[in-house]
């Protein structure tokens, strides 16, 4: 299986890192089974494939990771979502605005979260499941841009 | 909302979902199996039938989570819970803090260290290595880019090798994923006197 981690990583093989990542190659391989059901589900409620892509570039934008940025903007194929990525843009075009706000909140400055950040969500018309899954894409994200930037991190200083 | 807890506790709160959780009763067969439910087993937390609303993501996020948190070898389990605890105090996800101070202590048989976390934060009187394991978990929580070359020297120089590192960063890493379903779906409340 191939793993978007140790891809973009670049960890060579042979080193202790390598050795170490892969006596946990059941997490990297779960890893991977996930990143896909967060980005590519059957059922993707009211978020499609492109967009979720598009916002998982835009959090791993906001938080200067870009290769993954990079990597998950490649995913987009509906042109008119592209901006979306943009932790610049707001996403208004799109009528997202809303939606790339929470999304923005809630990848970098989580602590700030309120019950009415929810609240809002939902009086503008978005289901609970499409709030949780909007979360689930967050959170995925949050722990992919760290896990990478941690292993990149051992590598540059540790070997 | 005054049952709101807003400071770190060892007490573990309730978790009052912000949204409707599903029913169990008209819960899918995908739902039923992600969520283990069998006819001996009803009984499922609030925050996991919350999360069932993405089942597609519950089914594969459990055993991951179990893996980067219990599986043999590399970081000691009590050191896994001071990546989740930094996390967690990072993203004031009051919920997670409480569980995983009270795993610390329960499997460190201390509750000196969380005290002090919960008290002091970054200025707690800690171990060396213990100290060097929340600074860089609480650095890569803040934002990725916030971990750096020191931080790593620090590890290895109090004697963490490459397998106790990467636990380390999954276990945090984790962490910020928990944090943001938890505290962000949900608040923290008093448990009400049964």
């Amino acid at each position: 299986m191939s793993s978007t981690i140790l891809e973009l990583s670049g960890v060579t093989s042979g080193s202790s890192l390598a050795a170490a990542l892969d006596g946990r190659s059941n997490i990297l391989e779960m890893t991977q089974t996930t990143e896909d059901a967060v980005l590519k589900p059957a059922e993707t409620g009211a978020w499609s494939h492109d967009l979720r892509a598009a916002l998982a570039a835009r959090i791993a934008g906001l938080n200067g990771e870009t290769t993954l940025a990079d990597r998950y903007r490649a995913l987009v194929s509906d042109s008119a979502l592209a901006s979306v990525a943009d932790p610049l843009q707001s996403g208004e075009a799109q009528g997202v605005a809303l939606v790339c706000a929470f999304m923005d909140k809630v990848a970098a400055n989580t602590r700030e979260i309120e019950a009415s950040d929810i609240s809002e969500l939902q009086g503008a018309g978005v289901a609970d499941a499409d709030i949780v899954r909007l979360c689930e894409i967050n959170a995925f994200v949050s722990y992919h841009i760290r896990l990478l930037a941690g292993v990149r991190l051992m590598k540059e200083v540790l070997s | 909302m005054s049952d709101v807890i807003r400071k770190f506790t060892r007490n573990v709160p309730e978790w009052r979902p912000r949204v409707e959780p599903i029913r169990l009763e008209e819960a899918t067969q995908e739902q039923l199996d992600a969520l283990q439910v069998t006819p001996s087993n009803t009984k499922v937390s609030a925050y996991v039938l919350t999360l069932a609303h993405d089942v597609e993501t519950l089914k594969v996020r459990s055993p991951l989570f179990n893996a980067i948190m219990y599986d043999k070898g590399g970081l000691s389990r009590a050191e896994r819970e001071i990546g989740a605890l930094a996390a967690s105090m990072v993203n004031h996800c009051i919920y997670c803090a409480a569980v995983h101070a009270g795993r610390h202590a329960q499997l460190s048989k201390d509750t000196t260290v969380t005290d002090e976390l919960f008290a002091k934060g970054l200025k707690a009187d800690l171990s060396e290595r213990d100290r060097a394991i929340f600074d860089f978990a609480f650095a890569l929580s803040k934002a990725p880019s916030e971990a750096g070359p020191e931080h790593m020297k620090q590890l290895r120089a109090v004697g963490l090798d490459d397998a106790e590192i990467l636990d380390l960063i999954l276990a945090s890493s984790l962490f910020g994923w928990a944090n943001r379903l938890m505290h962000v779906l949900g608040d923290p409340v008093r448990k009400e006197a049964k």
